[in-house]
């Protein structure tokens, strides 16, 4: 009996990072395919569309992942998260730091989540404004992974989270970059009494 | 569904992303600028579905469906 | 006085119908325009009763005399003014009144001479629109070199409490498009001059969320003596499908270019001869502004000056200018200006119309320096152009390079072949230095 709890915990328990990682891998892809639609790279191979497309059915998957995720961490028996926990950060008595950045991560994804579900009634400037909050999130969610999970030591955990680190780095030089080179078209004008100006 | 609509682009709003280009380009082509130029046919059945994924993905939510009939009259004031 | 550059004369009286005009302008300098000589002129504003009868038959009247917008739409005054006390009453907000005299237009002056000779005809339109609309305050956008002048005005009547409704005076923002209507709301909104999408129409949604009625200052002019002397008395001028009379600019080669008051449909041969007659023979004429339309001046002496009188030569009257360019002059090499003009006047918000009227500029440029063009890629930028912008900014232009398509087909053709008809230096039509970025 008790170790029917204990392999059921124990599997709750690799259900419970395996899944983080799975996510960490797809957070990332999210977010580097998230910058693909806005710098356009890889058009001859895809239309750019795709890759907008892609970069949404991914974050849906994410979400239904991260609920996976959430629930088989405050399940399991042998660690003390609580319910409050899974929104509210730095409440858990369990490891609050490390469990406190994933709960900042899933608030800020959520909200963007939220803002993009309803872009069209919120309107393009509301919708951006909290979009942005996607760069906090995934630093969030690194560090959650960094310092929740402990299996470093592994090589291809490493390598997964070095992967996604340099993908993602990677990603948004690039668009700093282009954001640098100037795009192909002139800023839009900025509200105020001199015309046009840099958005 | 969006089948009889009118596709419109607001030219303020439209950055010329290109993305309903992509979707659409039956409905669709690019000038010489690459902005989207819609031919101001209704949506035929066929196209219903893309056309409304064209709407929900345009970046800069610059595309509108139109119930049939609801085109600005000439000669109102602005 | 003189604005742009040049000296503008106040109206003359020439015409059929002389000792009816001038109606707006005070005539022969009278001095500063006082509010004592403008009630010793015209006598005094009578008082809009109160509720909504009273302002509904004032309104009635106003759509007996046909007024029309003087802005260059020519949209029936009675209809906006109804529209928009219904969209108050409907959306139960109050309604806002803005007096446009921007005047973006650079070869117009009408409206500046106006505001300068006459500034309380247009502050007692103003005021009016605002009761029969039901708006709490008026907004006068003026050309900055007539502010001080309408800021006198202003201070004038405020002193003695005269009107009803407060008036507040902003300077326009003094770009081409500042005076659309969507980009008027926005610089009195203390937003950049540029035009918002429409719908929603600013007759239902403007200023502040609120209906707003923007309205030439030219049409509030007009509006104040209707309702001093009635609809009969207006529609004594002009012709019964268009009545009244409207405010002209005349330029270029003229004997004594400015500003006049003519008779709706006087011919245009007359409309010239009021302005001194042609300097010198005239090859083309500017109709109805920088974005209307080129004409030939023998298909169009005897046509009168009215929406209807010019629709055969595919002209109207616009913004009431009239640009005459003589014999010597290059149409081509003007239009090319204009064109470098009006592209960089875009807002810069809609890409067909920044990158669109970019192109057609660089390459009428390359046409009026007799280098390699292509006449076929032109039209088809024209046509790419034309309507998709967010306000009628490229359509006008696309209409005036148009028509100097058809205008001047010779010169067109010597232009391909490297050389150029033009004999004098220099060129007519005035255009501002280029705006600061």
């Amino acid at each position: 009996m008790i170790m029917a709890a204990a392999a059921g915990s124990a599997g709750l328990w690799y259900l419970s990072r395996g899944s983080g990682l799975v996510l960490l891998m797809l957070f990332s892809a999210v977010v580097v395919l998230g910058v693909a639609t806005r710098t356009g790279s890889a058009p001859s191979r895809w239309p750019r569309f795709a890759v907008a497309e892609l970069h949404r059915t991914l974050s849906l998957f994410a979400v239904a992942l991260l609920l996976l995720h959430v629930l088989t961490a405050i399940l399991d028996p042998f660690v003390t998260i609580g319910w409050a926990a899974t929104v509210l950060p730095f409440v858990s008595p369990y490891r609050t730091l490390a469990i406190g950045l994933g709960t900042l991560a899933v608030d800020l994804a959520g909200a963007v989540l939220v803002t993009s579900l309803a872009r069209r009634r919120l309107g393009q400037r509301a919708w951006r404004a909290v979009h942005w909050l996607a760069y906090l999130a995934w630093p969030a969610a690194f560090l959650h992974a960094l310092t929740a999970g402990s299996d470093l030591g592994v090589w291809w955990v490493a390598l997964v989270e070095t992967g996604s680190a340099v993908a993602v780095a990677a990603a948004v030089l690039a668009r700093l970059a282009g954001r640098a080179r100037g795009g192909p078209r002139p800023p839009r004008p900025v509200p105020g009494p001199a015309p046009a100006g840099t958005s | 569904m969006s089948a009889g609509a009118r596709l419109r682009v607001d030219p303020i709003a439209c950055d010329g992303r290109g993305f309903c280009l992509e979707i659409l380009p039956e409905m669709i082509s690019p000038d010489d600028w690459g902005y989207p130029i819609i031919r101001a046919a209704e949506v035929p059945a066929r196209l219903a579905a893309q056309a409304s994924e064209a709407v929900w993905l345009c970046p800069r939510l610059a595309l509108r469906l139109d119930a049939p009939d609801r085109s600005r009259p000439r000669g109102t004031p602005r | 006085m003189t604005t742009a550059g040049r000296t503008v004369r106040s109206a003359g009286q020439g015409g059929r119908t002389a000792g009816e005009l001038p109606r707006l302008l005070p005539g022969p300098w009278a001095g500063p325009a006082t509010l004592a000589s403008h009630l010793a002129r015209h006598g005094p504003l009578p008082a809009v009763g109160r509720g909504a009868e009273p302002r509904r038959q004032l309104i009635a009247e106003v759509g007996r005399a046909g007024l029309t917008g003087r802005g260059g739409a020519a949209f029936p005054t009675a209809r906006k003014l109804a529209a928009v006390a219904a969209a108050a009453a409907a959306t139960g907000r109050t309604p806002a009144v803005i007096a446009n005299g921007t005047e973006g237009e650079p070869a117009s002056a009408k409206d500046k001479v106006l505001l300068a000779q006459a500034p309380h005809l247009v502050l007692d339109g103003a005021v009016l629109a605002a009761q029969l609309t039901g708006a709490r305050q008026a907004t006068v956008v003026a050309h900055g070199a007539v502010r001080d002048i309408v800021d006198g005005a202003v201070a004038e009547r405020r002193r003695i409490r005269y009107d009803p409704v407060p008036v507040r005076v902003l300077t326009a923002a003094g770009r081409f498009v500042a005076g659309e209507a969507s980009a008027l709301v926005n610089w009195a909104g203390h937003r950049a001059a540029v035009p918002t999408a429409v719908p929603p129409r600013v007759s239902e949604r403007g200023l502040d969320g609120r209906p707003t009625l923007v309205q030439n200052v030219e049409t509030l002019a007009h509006l104040a003596l209707i309702a001093r002397r009635g609809a009969a008395w207006f529609c004594s001028l002009g012709t019964p499908a268009e009545p009244g009379s409207m405010l002209v600019t005349v330029i270029g080669a003229v004997r004594q270019p400015g500003v006049r008051e003519i008779g709706i449909g006087t011919p245009v041969g007359d409309v010239l001869a009021l302005a001194g007659g042609p300097a010198a023979p005239l090859t083309a004429l500017l109709v109805g502004g920088y974005s209307g339309t080129w004409v030939v001046p023998a298909l169009v002496a005897t046509a009168p000056f009215s929406v209807a009188g010019l629709r055969g030569a595919g002209a109207s009257p616009g913004a009431g200018l009239v640009a005459a360019l003589p014999a010597g002059a290059c149409g081509l090499a003007e239009t090319a200006r204009l064109a470098r003009y009006l592209a960089a006047e875009s807002a810069g918000q809609c890409g067909p119309c920044l990158f669109g009227l970019g192109s057609i500029a660089t390459e009428l440029a390359e046409l009026a320096a007799g280098r390699r063009f292509d006449l076929s890629r032109l039209r088809r930028w024209l046509a790419q152009v034309d309507g998709r912008g967010g306000c009628h900014h490229p359509d006008g232009a696309v209409r005036m390079i148009r028509s100097a398509l058809d205008v001047f087909p010779a010169e067109i053709a010597g232009h391909a072949g490297g050389w150029c008809s033009g004999t004098r230096p220099g060129a007519v039509l005035p255009l501002p230095p280029p705006a600061r970025r």
